[in-house]
């Protein structure tokens, strides 16, 4: 002897459940196979439900008037020898019983979707250092969520403790970063070991930023380089002449640079093609002239910037660079001072400097290099002389700008330094 | 608000859209004495009067032209395909003449008609009963195709189609008939088409579907939100055109996507929705997008056994989230 079960019938396309009206069997009794049990109704049909088997009716599990989904058990029914009915087996079960993946197999460990791997980038985070959640100990997206959740979590309790016991002084170049912050710095590096002796020394502050300014400049901007050599004897004659007088009446030096300052501020009025910036779908054509200036203190470097310096003369620049140099020295600058560069003029020739491929101060789109004056031997006219010469080397965004132009510009600068005299630029 | 079932749904916004139009009349095979097959149309008739509810000759070709010419002449036809399957005899008239009547006369002409087909499987209907057959329309600029999932939806898009300037196919799951229940207000209102809508908010996995399919995605969810697995569910409503911010959104948010359908599972709907998500949310998937859909045989066979194995089901959906949450 064995129960069966009798199900409600699909009664017609569309039809999902159906009443049952009338049981035309009881409890007890006995029905042969394809006799009517009950009647039933649905939206579309009334219908009689047959019965699958011969045997005793054993149970009614549903009563009259009541709903009941196709495929729902209407009833039990005791028959006589195993009548195999296929459409009883349960198929769930063999989808349900996919095995999950044991947690040991690490084997996916390795490989990141771009969700991860864009993730990990942006927050600096070391993906080996991710315990893995996913199929095969892959890291899933949500992993590296949670990290950056914790993480920025710690940092605000810690910065939360720095402030309440550090209330005196916050390093004032923290206020530089503006520009940059939570910009991709560079990678933590697990592949360097630390020998005996060496000195490891933490990253902080003024060269975090130097250092995330620099991945930046360097790993978005095509960079470009040329070099021009430029005959300045003129320049020094003159600058050597005025020099020390100047120095009396305005108390600081006549420098150099001022006069570079001058010739760059009046090549960038010809060509503002170099006095812009990159901004994806369009390039920003700037109308002021701020030059930056690199300033070093011991080992950090600041580009404080000159504002307006083509409307300057050239002891107006003069002054203002002593002021940002000594504000630098002092650990003065304030940000205000650091910002609205268009262009950047780096004075590598004050620590000897012969040639150099500067990285571009972001997001300009040129920086020059003004290199040490030397004299040396030159051919003018058929005949050797000796003359004060200076390289001027340029790097810049290629995507903004092409050699042609750069070209221009910098014959343009040359033009301007070989031609220099009281006439054509007045100290005052 | 009362409950009423998806068929149910789809009567009160004919009849409710009769009544505020004398324009818009019903059309097809059945629809008038019989109330139709499935009964979509039952009382019409009776209200309405024969002028109004239509029985046609067994000529889908006609049913379709007809409604395109009082479409155009300025009507709102309400044309009924008896099932999806018997579309094919009207598929020129669609595609060529009511896709295309807008821009051909370069904005003389609009044709506002509704066809309306109930399609899909899992009702023992067998080969002419049982098709989806959204894909064939769903590259046919000037056609919108929409396929609801619950009662709300149905009314709320049926009543937008019929007041809609250009044709609109409107796919009914017939198992969804009586099958799906669901809260309608009386009141008039109208859903955009076009618009997809989340049907559950959930931040592990996303399933982007449409139709009845959708049903069986939430009946999966909260089996998985008991193991700790919390699905988001885009309903499409409109497949075509795709609501592409929405599935963008959607993918994006998990970046984990199961797409699923019921129809063969090659050059279905859901291979342009992952063919979108592909194009604008690489930085945001985790996974590969998966694909659930009934399998590439010619049509929905009527053995149960068979059918049961074509047909998409609540533990098949289960089987495939939970498969890819733990990826």
């Amino acid at each position: 002897m064995a129960i069966e079960k009798i199900h409600m019938p699909q009664l017609g396309e569309s039809v999902t459940e159906g009443t049952i009206s009338t049981w035309l069997v009881n409890e007890g009794d006995y029905v042969n196979k394809y006799d009517p049990i009950a009647e039933v109704t649905t939206d579309k049909v009334n219908a009689e439900v047959p019965s699958s088997f011969s045997g005793t009716i054993k149970e009614l599990l549903a009563g009259e008037g009541e709903t009941i989904a196709v495929g729902d058990l209407m009833c039990h029914i005791e028959v006589a020898d195993r009548q195999s009915n296929v459409e009883t087996v349960d198929h769930s079960e063999v989808l349900s019983t996919n095995t999950p993946s044991s947690n040991q197999e690490q084997s996916l460990k390795m490989r990141y979707s771009p969700a991860v791997l864009r993730l990990a980038q942006e927050h600096n985070l070391d993906l080996q250092l991710i315990t893995g959640s996913g199929r095969g100990g892959r890291i899933t997206r949500k992993d590296v969520e949670k990290v950056i959740r914790e993480d920025t979590l710690v940092k605000e309790k810690q910065e939360h403790r720095a402030t309440e016991k550090n209330t005196e002084k916050v390093l004032e170049h923290d206020a530089t970063q503006e520009p940059v912050d939570d910009k991709p710095i560079p990678p933590m590096n697990p592949g360097i070991t630390t020998a005996n002796g060496d000195k490891e020394i933490p990253v902080t502050g003024i060269r975090k930023t130097i250092a995330q300014n620099m991945v930046r400049s360097t790993t978005e901007i095509p960079h470009a380089w040329m070099m021009i050599e430029v005959d300045v004897t003129n320049l020094v004659k003159y600058r050597n002449a005025e020099k020390d007088s100047f120095k009396e009446n305005e108390g600081y030096n006549l420098s150099f640079y001022a006069f570079f300052l001058n010739a760059v501020a009046k090549a960038l009025k010809k060509y503002p093609q170099l006095n812009s910036s990159w901004k994806g779908d369009k390039i920003v054509q700037r109308k002021e002239i701020n030059l930056s200036i690199a300033v070093a203190r011991d080992e950090e470097l600041f580009v404080p910037v000159i504002k307006n310096v083509d409307e300057k003369s050239i002891k107006g620049i003069s002054k203002e660079i002593d002021t940002l140099a000594k504000k630098a020295r002092n650990g003065n600058l304030t940000p205000q001072d650091m910002q609205g560069g268009t262009f950047t003029v780096n004075n590598t020739g004050s620590f000897g400097s012969v040639q150099s491929m500067g990285v571009i101060n972001y997001p300009q789109a040129a920086i020059l290099q003004v290199e040490s004056i030397v004299k040396r031997p030159v051919i003018i006219q058929d005949m050797f002389a000796a003359r004060d010469m200076v390289n001027l080397c340029l790097s810049l965004d290629h995507r903004v700008l092409d050699g042609v132009i750069c070209g221009h510009f910098m014959s343009h600068i040359k033009e301007i330094l070989e031609n220099i005299s009281p006439e054509t630029t007045p100290i005052y | 608000m009362p409950v009423i079932s998806y068929i149910q749904a789809v009567t009160q916004a004919l009849q409710e859209e009769m009544e505020r139009d004398e324009k818009v009349f019903v059309l097809g095979e059945d629809v008038g004495v019989r109330g139709g097959v499935f009964r979509a149309t039952e009382g019409l008739y009776e209200k309405f009067g024969e002028s109004r509810v239509i029985d046609t000759p067994l000529a889908e070709s006609a049913i379709a032209g007809v409604g395109i010419g009082a479409a155009m002449y300025g009507m709102r036809p309400v044309a009924e395909m008896q099932f999806a399957d018997f579309i094919m005899p009207a598929v020129n008239q669609i595609i060529s003449e009511a896709a295309k009547t807008r821009y051909r006369s370069n904005n003389d002409w609009t044709c506002p008609v509704t066809i309306r087909a109930p399609y899909g499987g899992g009702v023992h209907g067998a080969l002419y009963h049982s098709q989806s057959v959204e894909a064939v329309f769903a590259n046919q600029p000037g056609l919108k195709i929409v396929m609801p999932s619950t009662p709300y939806d149905v009314k709320g898009l049926l009543k937008a189609a019929i007041r809609d300037e250009d044709p609109v196919l409107f796919f009914e799951h017939k198992r969804a008939y009586r099958l799906i229940k669901g809260n309608v207000p009386e009141a008039d209102y109208t859903i955009p088409i076009g618009e997809a809508d989340v049907k559950r908010e959930g931040a592990d996995i996303t399933v982007i579907t449409y139709g009845l399919c959708v049903d069986f995605a939430l009946q999966a969810a909260e089996k998985l939100a008991t193991d700790g697995i919390d699905a988001h569910i885009l309903d499409l409503r409109t497949i075509y055109p795709l609501d592409q911010q929405a599935i963008i959104e959607a993918a994006s948010k998990t970046g984990k996507v199961l797409l699923l359908t019921e129809d063969n599972k090659e050059g279905s709907i859901i291979g342009e929705v992952a063919a979108i998500i592909s194009e604008n949310c690489l930085f945001d998937l985790d996974a590969p997008i998966k694909r659930l859909a009934g399998p590439d045989v010619p049509s929905m066979p009527y053995a149960p056994t068979m059918e049961k194995e074509f047909m998409m089901n609540p533990e098949k959906v289960e089987h495939a989230m939970r498969e890819l949450a733990e990826f």
